[in-house]
């Protein structure tokens, strides 16, 4: 899908985060997630520090979408 | 003859442990037992080799820490010295198919053992590994077990007692891109003609030097201006309004969903839930936001760090969903972003 987006003419950001299977299917831009059933969340964190991190990792996805990417980049901290 | 020592990887549903709710769990060595397909295996195998270990870990707990569980699998297998390893078969489960292929080569390349593995070709773990370790072609579903344990184990043992090797297409694993010098039977030229024939009659024909099939589409420019931009959400993790209004399927996903998020600054759990039934769902029932991020794009929204959220997110289940699908779900999708005058996409896989 990723891809696809792409050729539709999308700057697009992956958050995943099994990021070899992102590089796999070719997908540009890459931002590594926290885990499998939450990718942009943390249950063992309390409500405020969690979306603090999900904020963080959006503010990178949007930094990512801002960078200009010669072929596939993950965007690692 | 002493027989082959065989050691297997299978994850935590195959060992009976558990479904996703399980899929935590870290690797485990049992030695001396053979779990699940093993027992299937060891019937196969007869006198001639038998499983001496079977080695489990859970799905997410490999793929989210590849490197240090590897070295402790490597670790122990290169304790127990087995002739042959075989992992999985993994069929199309896509983080099970991952594991298999990244232990099946490090066995092979860092311990110098030889091993196999098997899953179905649009198994991301095929792509990834193919021509690093032997992966024989599976069906897509455990209902292929039976076939897939009678392939492995033929292959395994003609593998282990250094029999010659076949082709790809002969011995069922999948191509590695190894070019092999040989005879045929006809010259070049006859062979030609015999395929043109068969092309102008419409008959199927097998050519001799497929082209590769490098399908990758270059970036778009970067977003220049964020606090103007119209940013959308897509995910792959099956997030839908609560009740699942299009019976987007739990696996092999046959369909996409439009839903409004107009209004919504938060996706909590009375509101949205994940119809995806390939990971643990009990976090992003309890809150979406887990994998959809609105709550923090809406902040972002009303500070004007992007101009805007997009009033209609994309969702689907990629769980065992066909490569095909996949594709098409993704144009569409595009289409519809683009004629909504949205300025780039955030998607977000589990």
């Amino acid at each position: 899908m990723v891809k696809e987006l792409e050729r539709a003419g999308l700057p697009v950001v992956h958050v995943c985060t099994v990021t070899p299977i992102s590089l796999t299917v070719v997908a540009n831009t890459i931002v590594p997630a926290i885990a499998i059933p939450h990718p942009l969340g943390n249950p063992a964190l309390d409500k405020t520090e969690e979306k603090a991190l999900r904020r963080k990792l959006v503010m990178k996805a949007l930094s990512a979408l801002q960078t200009e990417v010669d072929g596939q980049k993950v965007f690692e901290d | 003859m002493a027989k082959i020592k065989v050691v297997h990887y299978i994850n935590q549903f195959f060992a009976g442990i558990g479904g996703e709710e399980k899929a935590d769990i870290a690797a485990e060595l049992h030695k001396g037992e053979v779990i699940g397909p093993g027992m299937a295996f060891n019937t196969g195998f007869g006198e001639e080799a038998e499983i001496i270990a079977t080695i489990v870990c859970g799905d997410s707990y490999f793929n989210e820490n590849i490197d240090a569980v590897k070295a402790e699998i490597l670790g122990w297998v290169r304790e127990l010295a087995p002739d042959l390893f075989i992992a999985g078969p993994a069929f199309n489960a896509g983080r099970y198919g991952v594991a298999c292929g990244t232990i099946a080569a490090a066995v092979k390349e860092e311990l110098g053992i030889k091993s196999i593995t098997g899953m179905y070709v649009e198994n991301p773990g095929a792509d990834m590994y193919k021509d690093k370790v032997y992966i024989l072609e599976t069906k897509d579903s455990a209902a292929g077990m039976r076939a897939a344990v009678k392939k492995m184990t033929a292959f395994a043992l003609k593998y282990a007692k250094d029999e010659k090797i076949g082709a790809s297409c002969e011995d069922g694993y999948m191509n590695q891109g190894v070019r092999v010098n040989f005879f045929e039977k006809e010259r070049g030229s006859k062979r030609a003609v015999d395929m043109l024939i068969a092309k102008l009659a419409g008959k199927p024909f097998t050519t001799e030097y497929p082209m590769p099939d490098f399908d990758r589409v270059e970036p778009n420019p970067a977003v220049k201006d964020m606090a103007h931009a119209t940013i959308a959400l897509v995910t792959s993790g099956g997030i839908v309004p609560k009740g699942n209004p299009d019976h987007i399927e739990s696996s092999s996903a046959s369909k996409f969903g439009e839903y409004s998020i107009e209004g919504v600054t938060d996706l909590d759990e009375s509101t949205f839930e994940t119809a995806h039934g390939g990971y643990d769902p009990v976090y992003a029932n309890l809150d979406a936001d887990r994998v959809l991020p609105v709550d923090v794009l809406r902040d972002l929204e009303k500070e004007g760090v992007i101009g805007k959220l997009h009033e209609k997110y994309y969702a689907t289940v990629g769980n065992g969903t066909a490569v095909a699908s996949a594709k098409k779900y993704g144009a569409e999708i595009g289409k519809r972003l683009v004629a909504d005058g949205v300025d780039a996409v955030i998607l977000t896989s589990t």
